[in-house]
Order: structure tokens, then sequence, then C-alpha cells
């Protein structure tokens, strides 16, 4: 058995792509944005901004936009159920920190009381998230895509009603509340004023921000690094052509479930966080609408593309957080300059913030219409072939095959 | 065509081999062997059952009847990516390239079986991962040396002309180490000077990785200049079996052909127009 | 309470709500077996459905309405032809609506990934929805009580606590030939024999000569014609109607095609009758709440055990 390969070539640097001004531009334009997102609680106390309270959901909404793009984007799976999952992370951390749970009566003095720390309950959200896409998908990844995508609806629908139906567990509609806080040196996340080494500090929702962004930080950094391991080129595979991915040695059905489990359980750690922040939980924050508005949020910025998902969460958030609000506002405004009540009125009635699920609903008909690619399309494909051959492969007066199809190459006379 | 002699070297041995689809009996039990190291070539006009027959060896379609031993042992109820980790390697008459990858990406696909590393490796970026990770981006550029690809490696593989692409589907089949390589019409689309070089590519990979090469081909210059023993299929059954030069000469060969392409195989102006 | 009694009772009741939830089904099984596309608007072309006839009704017969709802006086002769007029409204408003969707928000999408349609059709599912809030608000409406409600058991005679009233006879009196005459159409008319060839192979029947655009087109006018007819009947049946009322009856009808093997009409009727009987009987012997989680259950069962229904071919292997 000879498999070893002879032909080494020399030495040559083909692993990092060559430099090209748009990376560079890319490069700075990252930093400026990194730089800008650390210091932004800051800047927003010096120019009275009050946008930190909107920033917080806005990054926890972009994590869990992150997290559906490995199932999406990268593997190819329409999840329209991944609510379900972030629903199952909040409330699994709420069991066990929140003194409303059943576990409540339990827990304290047992051995397991160390549990009830938010950092434990956190990691148990990711676990038990993490398993939850896991046994959803071990029977239905075998699916057709639409088919899959039906069942992570139903499973979506089932799992809010489940919470408001199992009222001694859960609470029903009213929800859980409170929910243990995140800590750190003693301090309460939220509680003010904070001690810490003998200062007393009014930190207000601050720690939360840097906690998010601290989560958000590492999401991208593990996205990355998956995407561009042997897991992550599997995924590609499976995506572009399942049956040649097979044939390339790879399982479908793990590789699928590896996507599944890990998007599902990046929505685990945003849930427990979000509970947290928000210090209460109920069953409507996760139906049907909000697995929509995140899968909204990766296809228009550039299913596949993390950077496009970040921007298109951006967008999408900041319409729904900051700008629906302050637009209706100012037609409000404006109505009421002319002075005429008709007019006032009628301006009076425009409302983004009830036509919020309007306004995605024709963003994705358009994306998929106009530029299904997203804003930010998945690089490398380019709009021409490669244009410098070697002269053996393309003999000047044959027909030139280019991705199959044949275009003759006109020849002047 | 004893399988007494020698059966150590026998590296693909199928019997009975059959499969229908509905009424239709696209391959009827059909005997075939591969021995290591050779090149051998399956024939037959369109609709033959040659892909089918593929298809059955690499595991995409179940058999009705027969079995596939491959190596001395059988792949019964085995999954396409089994299959392929136990040594068999293929390419597409359709070429089925991840078109939205890089072409070392591509390859490095075709590695999957051979690298282990695991999600959390990667995540942690383990030394053991790195050092596999490297390793597998040097083959992998060696590869698409081999197939003179190599300053294309970062781009798309959708952007590749044809021929470039069977020639990247020939690198992605190799890379997953296999004993035996299936190749199903290597030179379809290709013009005259690209069937001369995926021929030298062919017998290089031959000689140089030591793995056996069965390959389907319509062009009788590259049939003829390659293979060691050609099997003919007509309406999914096996009408004749030999060198060359013997199936050539073969009266229900001649028939088979004549009835469908007005044309003999072998013959100088026979299919690709090459001389 | 009698227990058998009880039982026929919720079955009288589930099988008028299957035969709504048939005609809903039969929208999704024609365009999936022809486009293979889960058209998640569907159900809020039904919806818009409901919304149009009850402005229709309004609009011509608000005194007729009175004298309905004034219990035991029997309905004026005008009452009927205005129902049909409010069918006939209904009808034509969802098949042109579902037309105009697949124009503008499906057809180019076509060839693309089947990823893309799904999520267009997602897209406008909310859109819907938006404009049935516009249209008639928030909260749930009343629907004109057109149809008299009277115990046809008792009339004849029988005393017992099964009721099967005038309004009952009246789902089925609509959706039984609706149901008939679509079968009749795609067995035997030559736009049905192209629907039939395009569902099973969209290249050959384009090479024989079949017009894809104006067959796919017809299938959504079909579905849509039908959708509008079970708008008014459930309105007139349920007495409610809300912008809601697309999702979940897009989803009970979309578990009734699957059930019944996609793409096949009998079978969309079969499963669409079963999902009408289980819904009644979770609501009678669990519990209203329960009911959503019983059918998603089911749904999701069939899929996995199944995915090919009752009555399918084997969707799952077909790539
Ligand atoms: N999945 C399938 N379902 C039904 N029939 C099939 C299927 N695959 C192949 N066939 C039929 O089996 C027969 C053999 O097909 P196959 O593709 O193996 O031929 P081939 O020898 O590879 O021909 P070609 O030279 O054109 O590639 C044909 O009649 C084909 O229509
Ligand atoms: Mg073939």
């Amino acid at each position: 058995m000879q498999t070893d390969i002879r032909m080494t070539p020399g030495r040559r640097s083909y692993v990092e792509e060559p430099a090209d001004p748009q990376q560079t531009r890319n490069r700075i334009l990252q930093a400026t944005a990194f730089a800008f997102v650390v210091a932004y609680p800051f800047l927003d106390l010096l120019f009275g901004w009050q946008a930190l309270l909107a920033f917080i959901p806005m990054m926890l909404m972009i994590t869990l936009a992150l997290g559906l793009n490995i199932v999406v984007g990268y593997a190819g799976l329409l999840d329209l159920g991944y609510a379900a999952f972030y629903a199952i992370g909040a409330y699994a951390a709420a069991f066990f920190t929140s003194p409303n749970s059943p576990l409540a009566s339990v827990l304290p003095g047992s051995p397991f009381a160390w549990m009830q720390d938010f950092w434990v309950s956190m990691v148990m959200a990711v676990l038990v998230a993490g398993c939850a896409g896991a046994i959803l998908g071990a029977p239905t990844l075998r699916l057709r895509g639409d088919y899959l995508a039906l069942v992570t609806l139903g499973f979506g629908e089932i799992v809010p009603r489940l919470v408001k139906n199992l009222e001694p567990w859960t609470k029903g509609v009213k929800g859980m509340s409170p929910i243990g806080r995140p800590y750190l040196f003693g301090c309460q996340f939220g509680v003010d004023p904070c001690e810490i080494l003998g200062m007393k500090l009014k930190l207000g929702m601050i720690p939360y921000y840097y906690l998010t962004l601290i989560v958000g930080a590492i999401s991208i950094f593990a996205i990355i690094r998956l995407r561009n391991s042997r897991l992550g080129r599997a995924w590609a595979a499976i995506r572009d052509d399942e049956t040649a991915a097979q044939g390339m040695g790879i399982n479908p059905v793990t590789t699928k479930l590896w996507a599944f489990s890990l998007g599902a359980s990046f929505s685990g750690a945003t849930g427990a966080i979000f509970g947290a922040y928000l210090q209460t939980i109920s069953p409507d924050q996760f139906e049907y609408s909000t697995s929509v508005i995140v899968l909204c949020m990766v296809i228009l910025g550039g299913t596949g593309n993390i950077w496009g998902v970040m921007l298109g969460g951006l967008l999408i958030q900041s319409f729904d957080r900051i700008f629906a609000e302050r637009l209706t506002g100012w037609v409000h405004k404006a109505g009421a300059l002319t002075g005429d009540p008709t007019i006032t009125a009628a301006f009076n009635s425009f409302d983004l913030l009830k036509s919020r699920l309007l306004v995605f609903g024709l963003c994705l008909v358009l994306i998929m219409n106009l530029r299904p690619q997203g804003i930010l399309p998945n690089r490398k494909r380019r709009e021409t072939a490669l244009t410098d051959l070697p002269e053996d492969d393309v003999a000047p007066d044959e027909a030139v095959m280019i991705a199959g199809a044949t275009v003759p190459t006109e020849k002047p006379r | 065509m004893t399988t007494s002699n020698a059966s150590g070297d026998v590296v693909l041995d199928v019997t009975g081999l059959t499969k229908r689809f509905g009424g239709l009996v696209a391959v009827d039990s059909v005997d075939f062997q591969v021995r290591r190291r050779q090149i051998v070539s399956l024939i037959g006009p369109n609709g033959a059952g040659k892909t089918t027959f593929f298809n059955m060896v690499a595991g995409q379609y179940e058999p009705s009847a027969g079995r596939v031993v491959f190596d001395g042992k059988s792949l019964h109820g085995l999954r396409p990516h089994q299959i392929t980790a136990r040594g068999i390697g293929r390419t597409f008459q359709n070429i089925r390239l991840f078109t939205n990858e890089t072409l070392l990406e591509n390859v490095l696909v075709g590695m999957h079986s051979r690298l282990k590393s695991g999600p959390l490796a990667s995540l942690l970026r383990l030394p053991s991962q790195r050092r596999e990770e490297g390793e597998a981006r040097e083959k992998g550029m060696a590869l698409l040396h081999l197939v003179k690809l190599d300053q294309y490696a970062n781009e798309a593989a959708g952007n590749l002309p044809y021929g470039m692409q069977r020639r990247l589907e020939m690198a992605r089949a190799l890379a997953s180490e296999p004993q035996l390589l299936l190749l199903d019409e290597p030179t379809a689309g290709m013009n005259p000077q690209e069937t001369v070089n995926m021929i030298s590519l062919i017998r290089r990979v031959r000689d140089e990785f030591g793995v056996a090469v069965l390959l389907i081909e319509h062009d009788m210059q590259v049939v003829m200049g390659l293979s060691e023993r050609v099997t003919v299929l007509n309406y999914g059954q096996k009408i004749a079996e030999g060198t060359p030069l013997d199936v050539q000469r073969n009266d229900n060969v001649i028939e088979a052909y004549l009835g469908r392409r007005h044309k003999r195989p072998g013959d100088e102006e026979a299919d690709g127009g090459t001389h | 309470m009698l227990t058998f009694e009880y039982f026929l009772q919720q079955l009288v009741t589930g099988l008028a709500n299957g035969m709504l939830i048939t005609l809903v089904a039969i929208g999704y099984t024609l365009v999936y077996g022809i486009v293979e596309m889960i058209n998640f608007a569907h159900g809020d072309v039904f919806m818009l459905g409901a919304f149009s006839s009850v402005t229709t009704l309004q609009a011509l017969g608000a005194q007729a309405v009175k004298r309905v709802a004034n219990k035991d006086q029997p309905p004026i002769p005008e009452t009927y032809l205005w129902l049909v007029v409010a069918l006939i409204t209904s009808m034509v408003f969802c098949a042109t609506l579902n037309v105009l969707i697949e124009r503008l928000a499906y057809r180019r999408l076509r060839r693309g990934s089947r990823m893309a349609p799904l999520i267009s059709a997602i897209g406008v599912s909310f859109i819907l929805q938006n404009v049935g809030i516009y249209w008639k608000g928030v909260s749930p409406i009343n629907f004109p009580r057109y149809i008299p409600q009277i115990d046809l058991v008792k009339a004849f005679g029988i005393d017992s606590f099964v009721r099967v009233t005038t309004k009952d006879v009246f789902v089925f009196v609509v959706t039984v030939p609706l149901v008939i005459a679509l079968t009749l159409f795609i067995q035997r008319t030559k736009l049905g024999k192209a629907m039939r060839a395009t569902a099973q192979d969209r290249d050959a029947a384009q090479l024989m000569g079949i017009d894809i655009n104006r067959t796919i087109a017809l299938t959504f006018l079909l579905g849509g014609a039908l959708a509008g007819a079970a708008g008014l009947v459930s309105g007139l049946y349920n007495n409610t109607a809300g912008f809601q009322m697309g999702f979940s009856y897009g989803l009970n009808s979309f578990t009734a095609a699957v059930l019944g093997g996609i793409g096949n009409l009998n079978g969309a009727m079969l499963g669409g009758v079963f999902i009408g009987i289980l819904g009644a009987m979770s609501d009678g012997y669990l519990d209203a709440r329960w009911t959503p989680v019983v059918i998603f259950g089911t749904l999701n069962l069939v899929l996995i055990i199944r995915p090919s229904g009752i009555l399918g071919q084997d969707l799952a292997e077909r790539a």
C-alpha cells in the first residue's frame, strides 16, 4: 500500500491569502468597530445617547443569529423553531436559579446547592440546549430540507405551549421571576450600589453589557475556528452537495447533528443571559415570530458569512429597538407640524412598531427575490471565471467550457 | 479469470451484482474483478448500466442482488461514507465539486475520513489538531500540484473551466487515500490536448500511488491506451471481457456498438476524434 | 354526561372541521405536488378569505343579519343569494391573491435553492397577517350569524344530547361539492391533465408543449379559490375570525396534507378529516389548550416515522 505522496512542492505561503487592499480595509473596519463597541458604555454616558439598554438585547440577538447561522448558513438546514432552543436555555437557567422554580425547594441544603449559582446554571443551559438540539435532530435530520423546516416549526410551536400548559413547573403564562443574577467579586449585576475593593460604584446595566460582549466575542471566535476546521468543511460540503459529500467520506447525519447541537447550545447561553438581564421570562418571548426575526437577521446580512450576519443583525435590531420607535415619533411630530387635524390624525395612525413584522416579512421576500445572497455574500465566488489559463489547458480555437456550459469563443475574421 | 490464483491480489471482487429500477434491470448479475495496481475499463453504450454499477460499488445505491467484496471484506450494508473510509475513492460523471469552496478546501474535504480532529480539538486549537491541519494542507497542496492546479488553490472551484474541474475532482478523490479509484468518464467534454494529459495523469497516479483504477469511458483512445483489461456492458449484462485487443475483435461488442452508434470501437476515427 | 353521545358530538364537530381543513389542505397539496414547496402563506390567504367574506356580507345584508340573529325567525330568501355572492367573491379574491403571490414572490425562485421560495413564503405570510391586522384589527371579530343553528336531531323528534345543526350540514353542502368538482377537474379536463403531467416531471411536460407558468398559476388559482371558500364557511361555522387563524389553520391543514401523503388529493381529504376529529377529541377529552401540542406532536411523529404519509409515495427518498 503506497498512499503517501511523493511530490512535495517547494515552500510557498499558501495558507495565508495574499494581502490585498480590500482585506486591509476590512481589518481597519473591524478594529474600529471593536474599539467602538468596547468603549460604548462610556461614550453613551458622555454623550447621553441612552441606548445602552437597547444595545444589550441587540447584542444578545446577534449572538443568537450567529448560532442560527451555523445551522442555516453553514450546514444549509432551515430551522424555523430556533427560538425553542433559546427558550430551553432560558428556562434551564431559571430552573436552577429562580426562587419560583420547583427546584428551589429541593436544591438549597442539598449536595447540589452549588447548581443555584448563575455561572453554573449558564453552563447547564448550554448543555441542556445542546442536548435538546441533538435529541430533536437525531430522528429528523434524515428528512429532506422542507420537511425538516416543518418539523422544526412544529417543535418551535410545541415548546412555548408546553411551557404555558405545564403551569406547576413553569408558572405558565405568568413566567418565572426573579432569576439568579450573574456576579463578579461579590457584586451582583444590575444591583446598585456595588462594592468592589471598598469602593461603592453605580454601574447600572454596564456589567451586563460587557458580559454580553464577551460572550458574543467568544462566539465569534469559536465559530470562525469551527468554520475553518474539518467539521466546518464538512458542513459546507453537505450544504453544497450531500451526495458528493457522502462520497468524500462525510457522514451526513452526524455532521448535521453537530450543526444542530452546536447551534442550539449558542442559544442556550444567550437564553440564560437574557433571562438574567430581564429578570423575568415568559413563553411569549419565544414564539414563532422570534425564530423568524432571527432568521431574517441571518438572511439579510448574508447567509454563511458571520460579518454579514452581524451586519444583518445590527440593521434589524437597531430598526426594531431604536429606529422604529424614533421614526414613528418623527412622523407624528411632522403630522402635528402641519396643524391640520385630519393630517395630524392620519400621521398619528402611522405606527412602525405595530408593523414591525410586516417590515420583516417584506424584507424576507425582497432579499430572496432581489439579492438571495444577502448584503454581504459568502465570499470567494467571483463574477467571472479565471482568465489567465496556462497554454496546455485551452486550445485557442476550441470552445471554452465554463462551469459546464459551452461558450464558443468568438473569432473575428 | 480464475479467482483461485493469488486471491490476495484481488482488491475488488464483485459477484452477481444486480440492480432493478422497477421493471428495468439496469445491471444484470455482473461478475467483476479488479487487481491491485491494475487499470481496468468498463465500457458500453449509453444507458448500459455503467454508472449504476459504480453507484452500487460506492454504496450510493443498494444492490438488488449480488455482493461486493473489497480488500477481502464485504461492503454489504455500508453507507457511502463508510465505503470511502474503507478505501474507495470516486469521481462523478456530471462533475460534483463543492463549487463555493476553494480548490484547497475541496481537496481537504476529500481527506475527511483520514483526519481525526473533532470539534472540541478545533475549538481549542490543540497542538495535535494544528499539526494535523498543517499536514493536511501540505498534502492538499501537493495533490493540487500533481494535477497542476496549485496556483489556483484559493480560487472557488466553481470558477474553474471544465477540464480543470475534472482534474480537481480527481485530486479530491485521491485525497481520501483510496486503494481503488473509480473514475466516471474522466475525459468527457475535454479537448484532445486535455485528454492526452488526462491519460498520462491517470497512469502516473497508478504508478505513484499504487492504486487500482476502474474507469468508465466512451473515448476508445483512452480505453485502449490505458487499460490492461476491458469489460463491456450492454443492457446491464456483461457481454465481453478481456484485453483491449480481444474486446475490439469480439463480435458481440461490435454488434452492440454498431446497433447503437454505427461506429466500430477502436477504429482510427472512433469517438474522441483524436489521432 | 352520556359518554357515547359526548363522543358522537365531538365526532360531528370534528367531521365538520375536518372538511374545512381539507379545503385548505388541498391548496397545500396541489402546490406541493407541482412546485415542491410548502406555501407557508396559504393559511393566511385563507384568513384573508374569511375577512373578505365578512366585508361582503356586511355590505350586502346588514338587515338580514339582524333577522337571522333574531333566532327562530326563518331567514329571508335573499340571504341565500347573498351567501352565494359572498362565496364567489371570496373565492375570486383569494384565487387572484394567490396567483399574484406566486407571480411576485415565488416564480423567480423556482430554479434556485429549495430554501429560497420557502423563506419568501414565510415573508409573504407575515405580510398577509399584517394586511389582516390593518383590515380588521388585532382582536378577533364576530362573523355575522347568517346560518341559523337549528338542531336537526331534535327536529326529527329524536331526544338526544347529540346536536347536528344546520350549520354542520351547511359545511358539508359547500365543501363536498367543491372537492368533487376539483377532483373531476383534475382528472377529466385537459388543464387538469397538464397539471398532473407537470407534477410528475416538469421538464418533460415542458417539452410536450405544456405552458409551465400557466399551469403553475392555475394550481395557485385553484388552491386559492378553495381557501377562499374555506374562509367563508369557517367564518360562518365558528362565527369568529382573526388574523392569527391563518397560522393555526395552516399548520393543521399542512399536517393533514402530509398525513395523507402530500401531492395526493384523496390523502388530503383523509388527512383533513383525521386531523379535524383528532382536534375535536383533544378539545373534548383533554383540553383545548393541549390541542395544538397534540396536533404538532402528530405532525412531527408522522414526518419522522412515515414521511410519505398514509397514501403517498416516499418523498424522503426522492432526492
Ligand atoms: N435512479 C434511477 N432510477 C431509475 N432508473 C435509473 C436510475 N439510474 C439509472 N437508471 C436507468 O438505468 C439505466 C442505466 O443507467 P446508467 O446511468 O447506469 O447508464 P450508463 O451506462 O452510465 O450510461 P451513460 O453512458 O449515458 O452514462 C438507464 O436506463 C437509466 O435510465
Ligand atoms: Mg454513466
